[in-house]
C-alpha cells in the first residue's frame, strides 16, 4: 500500500510519500523534518481524529447538546461512533464534560458533553 | 425611556466582547456590561462544535463551547453585567450614549464613559459573489447551514456542492458527511487553498471530498429546488473556460466565500472605516478614529484564529478601562503603519506614541502566497525586528511585536523573499 500524506505539523504542507502495510513502513520520503516524519508515520500506522457532534436532549425537540471524544478516535471507527451517538440523548440539566456515551464502540474513549446545559 | 450607566459599554457578546469585557473589569473598570443580541453569550463558537480553538493561547485544542466558556465564567465571576435579546440601534459617539431595544425593557438608553464595538462579521453571500441561475430553495451560506445543523437540529441537505475552501465551507463538508449527507466537491475559484492546510486533510482529504482549485460554479438550476450546478475550470484571468464546463447534479450549495466586517453601527457614528479591511481605522489600543470609542475582533478585520481575537480583544477591553478611568497617556505623537512588499494591510493602522512604552502587537496579511519570507517592520531605514517564515499565505495571518520606544516616525511592514 502506498499512500500520499499532507503533513499538518507546518504550513510548509510537506507531501510526505510513505509505503508499506498495516504494521511495518517499507519506505518514507518526502518529509522535511522529524516531526514530519513522525507525524506521516503516525498517520499511516494509527491515524486518530477528535470527533465532534450533537446529541439531542431528550423531550425538548430541537435542542442540541455538542459532543466531543474526550480522546482521539482510530480515524476508521469514526463513521461506527456516530451511529451510535445518533441514537443517544442527552437528560437536562447537563455540566460540560459529563459523559454522554461511556467507552464508545468499545475504544477505551468517552463521548463528553462539551457545554454545561440548563 | 429605561436608562442605564456604565463605565465601559461591550457591543457584542462574541469572543471579543467577552475577552474585551474581561479585561476592562480586570483592569479596573467598575461597572462593565455587554450588550448581545442573541439569546446567550458565545457568538459564532456556540455553534463551532468543532475542535481546534486554543492551541495557541491555552496549549490545548479546544472546541468553541469550551472555548467561549473560559470566558463566560469569568465574566459571570467578575460581575461584568449582560443584556441578552438586546439589538443596539444607535451609538451616540459624543455622549457616549447606547441606545438598544431588549424584549424586557422596551427601548433602553445606555449611557457609557467608554464603549468597546465587537459586532463581529457576517457572511458574504450569492448575491456578493453575483452566481448567474435561478433562485430556487437550498442555497445557504456556510455560516447559516452551521447553525442550523448544530444549534437547532434542522439538516438542509442530502446532496451537497460547497463554492470556497474557506474554513467554515471545509468544517461544514467533514460535518454534512457526519450527518449522512453526500458532498460531492468544494469548488475554489483561486489556484490555492484558502483555508488551513489541517482542515483540508481532516475535513476532505479523511472524507474522499474532491477539492477543485482554480474552478467555480458558472450556473445554479433549478424550480423549486437546487437540481444542480455546472462548474468550470477559470483561467489566469478567473474567467470560467466554458468549453470545459460539467454539469453537477445536487439539491444543496453552501458558500463559503468570505466575510464582511458588520459596520452598520460604526458608520452611523461616522467613524474612520478602512477600505482594505472594511473595519474601523485602529490604533495599536484598538482606539477608533472617535475618542473612547475602541474596536476589536472581527468587526476590525476578520481573523482566521480566535486566539488573536481573545488577544486583541484583551487590548481594547484594558484600554477602554483606562479610558473610561481617565487614565489614558497623552498622545505626543500619531504615526502610522504602512503596507511594503507583499503585504495587503496592516492592524492597527495608526500608532500614538506617549510618554509610555507600549508592547505593539502588529497583525497583517500577505497579498500571494510565498516559500521562504522574512518579515520586517522599519521606520524609514531603521529595522525594528524581522522573522522567518517556511511559508506565508493570504489565509493565515502574519504577526510581529515592536516597542513604542523604538518607533521613530511612520512605520512599514514588508514581506521580503528569501535569497
Amino acid at each position: 500500500m502506498k499512500k500520499e500524506i499532507i503533513c499538518t505539523i507546518c504550513p510548509k504542507g510537506c507531501t510526505v510519500t510513505v509505503e508499506g502495510d498495516a504494521g511495518a513502513i517499507s519506505s518514507i520520503s518526502g518529509f522535511g523534518c522529524k516531526r514530519g516524519q513522525d507525524y506521516a508515520t503516525a498517520e499511516f500506522t494509527s491515524p486518530v481524529r477528535i470527533l465532534t457532534t450533537t446529541v439531542k436532549i431528550a423531550d425538548k425537540d430541537g435542542d442540541l447538546l455538542p459532543v466531543r471524544s474526550s480522546s482521539p478516535l482510530p480515524k476508521d471507527k469514526i463513521m461506527e461512533c456516530m451511529e451510535v451517538i445518533k441514537k443517544a440523548t442527552a437528560g437536562l440539566p447537563v455540566c460540560q464534560y459529563d459523559v454522554i456515551v461511556e467507552n464508545i464502540c468499545g475504544t477505551g474513549v468517552d463521548i463528553v458533553a462539551t457545554k454545561t446545559m440548563k | 425611556m429605561y436608562t442605564m450607566e456604565y463605565d465601559v459599554v461591550v457591543i457584542g457578546g462574541g469572543p471579543a466582547g467577552l475577552a474585551a469585557a474581561v479585561s476592562a473589569k480586570e483592569e479596573g473598570a467598575d461597572k462593565v456590561l455587554i450588550i448581545e443580541r442573541d439569546n446567550a453569550l458565545g457568538g459564532i463558537l456556540q455553534q463551532c462544535i468543532h475542535p481546534g480553538f486554543g492551541l495557541t493561547r491555552f496549549k490545548e485544542e479546544l472546541t468553541g463551547p469550551e472555548y467561549y466558556s473560559r470566558f463566560t465564567k469569568k465574566v459571570a465571576e467578575l460581575g461584568v453585567d449582560v443584556l441578552l435579546n438586546a439589538m443596539v440601534l444607535e451609538v451616540n459617539d459624543e455622549a457616549k450614549q447606547v441606545l438598544c431595544t431588549n424584549s424586557e425593557y422596551g427601548m433602553v438608553c445606555v449611557q457609557a464613559k467608554s464603549i468597546v464595538l465587537s459586532m463581529g462579521c457576517r457572511e458574504r453571500t450569492r448575491a456578493n459573489i453575483v452566481v448567474p441561475g435561478t433562485r430556487p430553495a437550498g442555497l445557504y451560506t456556510a455560516g447559516s447551514a452551521q447553525r442550523l445543523v448544530n444549534r437547532q437540529n434542522i439538516m438542509v441537505g442530502k446532496k451537497v456542492v460547497i463554492l470556497g475552501s474557506g474554513d467554515i465551507g471545509m468544517i461544514m463538508a467533514r460535518r454534512m458527511t457526519l450527518e449522512g449527507a453526500e458532498v460531492v466537491m468544494v469548488v475554489e475559484l483561486m489556484d490555492y487553498l484558502a483555508g488551513l492546510t489541517r482542515n483540508r486533510v481532516q475535513c476532505l482529504d479523511d472524507f474522499g471530498i474532491p477539492l477543485k482549485l482554480a474552478h467555480t460554479i458558472t450556473k445554479i438550476e433549478g424550480n423549486e429546488r437546487v437540481t444542480g450546478v455546472y462548474v468550470a475550470p477559470v483561467d489566469e484571468n478567473k474567467k470560467p473556460i466554458l468549453e470545459k464546463e460539467e454539469y453537477v447534479p445536487c439539491d444543496t450549495v453552501l458558500f463559503s466565500v468570505g466575510l464582511i466586517p458588520e459596520n452598520e453601527l460604526s458608520k452611523k457614528a461616522e467613524i474612520a472605516i478602512s477600505p482594505v479591511t472594511n473595519g474601523p481605522v485602529v490604533n495599536q489600543q484598538m482606539q477608533t478614529s472617535k475618542a473612547g470609542i475602541f474596536a476589536c475582533g472581527n468587526v476590525v478585520h476578520v481573523n482566521d484564529l480566535v486566539d488573536n481575537v481573545s488577544a486583541e480583544s484583551e487590548t481594547a477591553g484594558r484600554f477602554a478601562a483606562r479610558f473610561a478611568m481617565g487614565n489614558l497617556p497623552s498622545v505626543v505623537k500619531e504615526i502610522t503603519c504602512q503596507t511594503g512588499r507583499n503585504v495587503r494591510y496592516v492592524c492597527p493602522q495608526k500608532i500614538s506614541l506617549s510618554a509610555e512604552n507600549e508592547t505593539v502587537n502588529l497583525y497583517f496579511r500577505v497579498l500571494t502566497p510565498e516559500f521562504g519570507a522574512t518579515l520586517v517592520a522599519k521606520c524609514g531605514d531603521k529595522e525594528l525586528t524581522r522573522k522567518k517564515e517556511i511559508k506565508v499565505n493570504p489565509g493565515e495571518m502574519c504577526h510581529l511585536t515592536v516597542d513604542t520606544k523604538d518607533i521613530t516616525g511612520d512605520l512599514t511592514v514588508e514581506v521580503l523573499k528569501e535569497d
